[in-house]
């Protein structure tokens, strides 16, 4: 479908654009004028971002952003399972991210994967005197209780960066103390303006600190690759990597769903990076691509017609045999997605449906939900840059609403508006939108939900979107609208 | 009560000339109490007789946390019936002794330790306003009077001024004044004058001339005031009537803090600094 505009009924810039500025009428004039340049209609012939983004939140409007650590923690190191990571500060951050992103492991708790939450717990006492002897304590305590984890993350929360305690110095001789890669990543809460900066922060202590310590044990083959931006997400890496494997593939790292350290430490010997969030792994994969000449390729395994692009974009870059492998697994896999939708799709024929999420679902899905008939209206990041929404502008239909760190009142506006049939969002919009009778799906963590990636995933997906919007529940709901 | 806090340059004297004033106004039959706050903890070695006082936040420490804390583990009694505290804090170069200041007053608020009894209560700050934490004893409903133990040295002076600002800042949004300079001799030319002429350009007085005396160091080596090792003393009269005076002070301003050009000024009025000469600025002395 890329490649031509898409047009949705009854949507034109004019429309969008009078909907927008009526949203924006409730704004006083500073929060409206700051608010403005992050709402706007899509233009995608220009492949261009129609949005301003990756600025700080306007204060007293309800965002939906994380912090820094949120993005360390619960995005890029969280999910690395043979390692501990420790949240450094006050107990709240870490047990309030601990497995709330539904990012499996496969692995035997505290011998193979270490689930578990990790915390220096800090007091006044702390604070006042400084948790860097009390780091070291439980950095020996860590290595005691788990011989077999193969590192440990020390992430920092807010405090750490106000009291200036040097978890590096501590990492530093800790790790020379134990024989044990320990990991320092100053991730504090109140950097950036979103977690944003926690990926970038976090990308950049891989690059620092883990990068290049490993080689794999293994010969080196031409089909070695890595799955970046990949968090197995209800088990989406157990869906993409036996599909990649399936094509002929030796997947030797997966950064960082279902992860392990040791791997990700080698991934500068693979001969292509595929990345899928690229918001959260971009960092990493330019900096293998310069400095190792791995070069990286961005896909999507959302949905057939994606998949199906991917995969053949992807043996591109590789021999007939891979060519030919990837031809008969989609053969192979067609067919019972033709069947999911000749199923589902007469039941959501026609349907719209309103997205916002985080690193890269509001581009991605767009083409599953397309696959099943439904119609994206108005898509938007809480936490994109400038390529983001680049990368956005050619996948939505001409003229439907793009918005940048959408507040929870704007969201309801556009809603109000649109009418759709379906919101596709994260848990502070759910119960707004199911209160307002509306079918909703929490896509960050797929709802308790899952896998949604691969042709594993899309029947699943198909299923999950079939059940929100048909649901009988809502005939019971009236509807404010 | 009255709140009292003294601050000053590093070194200044602060907490020596605190703690013989406290034992000034305490033979005056004044009930007192010393909050010092400074990681140091050396704000009340001089009424206890003691090395250092067990602090709020050691026996934080020690404890685990502040609500397994008692009154009485951390408020002694010295020296005229003065009750002393520290709030303590970390070594140079880790944690948040800002914090630290900031845990212990609320221990003491909250624990009852600012009972109707008191006549002063002497917050000693460690040095400059330099975060939140150290201007914790003169937020809202704590001290209103300032003192600032200067000396007529250069250095000293600046600190005076900059401490003057901060003060100002503070009095903008509540009830805290400047009360006075405490010059605290350094036997530097023409002293007395000279901090009289500053505290007329920040609006407030020189409040004592404290003369320098080697009986201050014979006491402090005995971990004593001169009150209490000599009262006869002419040192301990001069501390006696400091404590008079502020007993009686009903002088509070807004500071007038002045620029950094008019400190100068002023300096080179009294011959402290030489007047600039630009081609001297950055030139080493072998160069010169």
């Amino acid at each position: 479908m890329s490649g031509t505009v898409k047009k949705v009924d009854g949507i034109t810039k004019e429309s969008t654009q009078a909907m927008i500025d009526r949203t924006l009428e409730a704004y006083p004039e500073k929060g409206r004028k700051k608010r403005a340049p992050h709402l706007a209609p899509n233009d995608p012939a220009s492949g261009s971002a129609c949005v301003r983004s990756n600025r700080k939140t306007v204060p007293g409007v309800m965002s939906a952003r994380g912090c820094a650590y949120a993005g360390a923690k619960g995005v890029v190191w969280g999910p690395i399972r043979d390692m501990v990571h420790v949240s450094h500060g006050p107990v709240g951050c870490g047990w309030y991210s601990w497995g709330t992103r539904r990012n499996l492991m496969s692995g035997v708790n505290g011998v193979s994967s270490f689930a578990m939450q990790f915390t220096s717990d800090f007091q006044e006492k702390d604070i006042v005197y400084g948790g860097d002897k009390k780091l070291a304590v439980l950095l020996r305590e860590a290595k005691e209780l788990f011989p077999l984890a193969k590192g440990i993350s020390v992430l920092s929360e807010c405090p750490v960066g106000l009291i200036g305690d040097d978890i590096n110095a501590v990492a530093k001789q800790m790790s020379k103390e134990l024989d044990l890669p320990i990991i320092p990543c100053n991730c504090e809460g109140f950097r950036g303006v979103s977690q944003s900066l926690g990926h970038h922060i976090s990308n950049d202590t891989i690059r620092d600190y883990v990068i290049e310590t490993r080689e794999f044990s293994e010969p080196e083959t031409p089909y070695d690759i890595a799955l970046i931006g990949e968090y197995n997400i209800g088990g989406d890496a157990w869906s993409t990597k036996p599909l990649l494997e399936e094509c002929g593939f030796n997947v030797k790292a997966t950064w960082t769903g279902d992860g392990q350290m040791e791997h990700i430490a080698a991934t500068h010997k693979v001969k292509l990076n595929v990345i899928h969030c690229y918001r959260s792994m971009n960092y990493m994969c330019k900096v293998m691509e310069e400095k190792y000449g791995v070069p990286w390729i961005e896909l999507n395994f959302f949905g057939p017609t994606k998949i199906k692009e991917s995969l053949r974009k992807l043996a591109e870059r590789f021999d007939d045999r891979i060519k030919e492998n990837v031809e008969k697994v989609i053969a192979r896999y067609e067919p019972r997605m033709q069947e999911v939708i000749e199923e589902v799709r007469p039941r959501l024929e026609g349907k719209k449906v309103m997205l916002y999420v985080g690193g890269l679902r509001p581009r991605h899905t767009v083409g599953a939900y397309e696959d099943l008939g439904m119609t994206v209206v108005g898509s938007g990041y809480e936490f994109a840059h400038s390529d983001d929404y680049d990368r956005t502008a050619p996948e939505m239909p001409d003229a439907t609403v793009i918005y940048d760190d959408a507040s929870e009142y704007e969201l309801e506006q556009f809603v109000h508006d649109l009418k759709p049939d379906l919101v596709a969002s994260g848990i502070k919009e759910k119960y707004l939108f199911q209160k307002m009778g509306l079918p909703f799906r929490q896509m960050h963590s797929w709802d308790y939900s899952g896998p949604y990636h691969g042709y594993k995933g899309f029947p699943i997906f198909a299923r999950d979107i079939d059940m929100a919007i048909n649901s009988p529940t809502w005939r019971l709901v009236k509807s404010p609208f | 009560m009255r709140q009292i806090a003294i601050y000053g340059k590093g070194g200044i004297g602060k907490s020596t000339t605190t703690q013989n004033t406290v034992a000034g106004l305490a033979s005056l039959g004044k009930k007192v109490m010393i909050v010092g706050c400074d990681p140091k903890a050396d704000s009340t070695r001089l009424i206890l007789h003691a090395k250092a006082q067990a602090t709020v936040m050691d026996l934080v420490r020690e404890r685990g946390t502040v609500e397994d804390l008692e009154l009485g583990d951390v408020l002694k009694t010295g020296y005229g019936d003065v009750k002393c505290v520290e709030s303590g804090g970390p070594e140079p170069g880790v944690g948040c002794a800002g914090r630290g200041v900031i845990t212990a007053i609320n221990f003491l608020e909250e624990n009852g330790a600012y009972t109707p009894d008191l006549d002063f209560v002497f917050y000693d700050v460690l040095g400059d306003v330099v975060c939140g934490g150290f201007a914790m004893p003169i937020r809202e409903n704590k001290a209103e009077e300032i003192y600032i133990v200067c000396s007529g040295e250069m250095m000293a002076m600046y600190a005076a001024n900059n401490i003057a600002r901060g003060i100002l800042k503070y009095a903008a949004t509540g009830k805290v004044r400047l009360a006075g300079l405490i010059c605290n001799s350094r036997n530097t030319d023409r002293e007395a004058d000279l901090i009289e002429a500053l505290a007329r350009r920040l609006g407030t007085q020189m409040i004592h001339f404290v003369p320098r005396h080697n009986q201050v160091q014979r006491a402090e080596l005995r971990r004593m005031t001169v009150i209490e090792y000599s009262p006869e003393h002419v040192q301990a009269e001069e501390y006696r009537a400091l404590a008079k005076k502020i007993a009686e002070n009903k002088m509070l301003v807004v500071p007038t803090p002045l620029q950094m050009e008019e400190l100068e000024e002023l300096l080179m009025e009294f011959g402290i600094i030489a007047d600039e000469d630009e081609t001297k600025v950055g030139v080493a002395e072998a160069a010169a």
